[in-house]
C-alpha cells in the first residue's frame, strides 16, 4: 500500500488524467480512506484552477506606443 | 472539424491574420489587445526580469509580423505566438549568460529540490502534519480575493525559472502538456515532474495565507 507522501507525488498526474491504470486504482483506494490526501487533492486543484482565474496582465501604455510604432516600420519595409 | 466555437474562433482568426498581412494597424492592435498580457507573463516568467521581459516581447512581435508570411495556421495563433516568445526568452538568458537547461532537473536552478512537503511526513511516509483547512476552496473566489491573488503571483514568482514557466503555460495560460513540452523543449516527464513541484508548492503558499492561524 502506498504511504501518504508517495500519493502526495501522484496527485498531480491524477488530477491531469496522467496515472496509468494500476496507480490510478491504488491511489483510489487510498483516497477512499485518507481524509487529509484527499484535502491535499482538493487544494492542489484548488490551486491550479485559481491560477487560471488570474486576470491578464495589462500591457503597458508606453510598450503598446512603441510596438505600433514598429508596426508603422515593419508595413513601410513591406 | 471541432465544436462550431472552435469553428468560428479559427475562422476569427484567419481573418485578422489576413488583416495584419495586408497592413491593417486595428488588427495589429487588435492581436496585441487579445494575447499580449499573456505573452508578457510568459515572458517575464521565463526571464523574470519585467523590463527584460518587455524588450523580449518586442522582439517576438517584430519576429512575429516578420513571420506572418510563412504562418500557415496549423498551429493556433496564440501557440505559434507563445513559442516566438519562449525562443526569444531564451536567447535572452543565453545572451545575458543566464541559460536555463529546462530539460535537466539536476540544473542548480531546480536541483536537490525536494518535494516543498517532505518534511510533513513521518519515517513511514504517513501525514504528521496533514494539510490544514482552507478558508476558501474556491478557485474563483481565490483568484478574485486582492490579497489571495498577491499571495499566488508572489508564489510564482518565487519559484524555479522551469518550474515557474510550465506552470504559467500549464494553469494560468491553460496550454497542453504536450505544446510546452514543445515549447520549453522538455520531455513529458520532466514537464510533470515540474508541473506538481510548482503546484506542491504554491498549494504551500496558499495554506501558509488562508489556513492562518493552524
Amino acid at each position: 500500500m502506498p504511504s501518504c507522501r508517495e500519493i502526495t507525488e501522484l496527485l498531480t498526474d491524477y488530477a491531469e488524467g496522467r496515472l496509468g491504470l494500476v496507480h490510478w486504482l491504488r491511489l483510489q483506494l487510498h483516497l477512499g480512506m485518507c481524509s487529509p490526501c484527499r484535502a491535499y487533492l482538493r487544494q492542489l486543484r484548488a490551486t491550479a484552477g485559481a491560477l487560471g482565474k488570474l486576470p491578464s496582465p495589462e500591457v503597458p501604455a508606453d510598450l503598446q506606443a512603441e510596438l505600433m510604432r514598429r508596426f508603422e516600420g515593419w508595413k513601410d519595409r513591406r | 472539424m471541432g465544436p462550431p466555437a472552435y469553428q468560428g474562433a479559427a475562422a476569427d482568426e484567419r481573418a485578422l491574420v489576413a488583416r495584419l498581412r495586408a497592413g491593417d494597424r486595428q488588427a495589429f492592435a487588435d492581436l496585441i489587445a487579445r494575447h499580449g498580457g499573456s505573452l508578457l507573463r510568459l515572458a517575464t516568467a521565463i526571464v523574470r526580469n519585467r523590463s527584460s521581459a518587455e524588450e523580449v516581447v518586442q522582439e517576438a512581435w517584430l519576429a512575429a509580423l516578420e513571420g506572418i508570411d510563412g504562418f500557415e495556421g496549423r498551429a493556433a495563433l496564440r501557440t505559434w505566438l507563445f513559442q516566438i516568445v519562449a525562443n526569444k526568452a531564451r536567447t535572452r538568458l543565453r545572451r545575458d549568460g543566464r541559460s536555463v537547461p529546462f530539460s535537466a532537473l539536476s540544473s542548480p536552478d531546480d536541483g536537490e529540490d525536494h518535494a516543498p512537503d517532505s518534511d510533513r511526513f513521518d519515517g513511514n511516509g504517513a501525514w504528521k502534519d496533514p494539510p490544514g483547512r482552507w478558508s476558501e476552496e474556491d478557485p474563483e473566489r481565490l483568484a478574485q480575493g486582492v490579497e489571495t491573488r498577491a499571495a499566488i503571483e508572489r508564489a510564482i514568482a518565487d519559484l524555479p525559472a522551469a518550474q515557474r514557466a510550465v506552470i504559467t503555460l500549464r494553469d494560468v495560460e491553460g496550454l497542453e502538456a504536450e505544446e510546452i513540452c514543445s515549447l520549453l523543449d522538455l520531455t513529458v516527464a520532466n514537464q510533470r515532474v515540474l508541473l506538481h513541484r510548482a503546484r506542491a508548492r504554491v498549494r504551500l503558499a496558499l495554506e501558509k495565507h488562508l489556513a492562518g492561524g493552524r
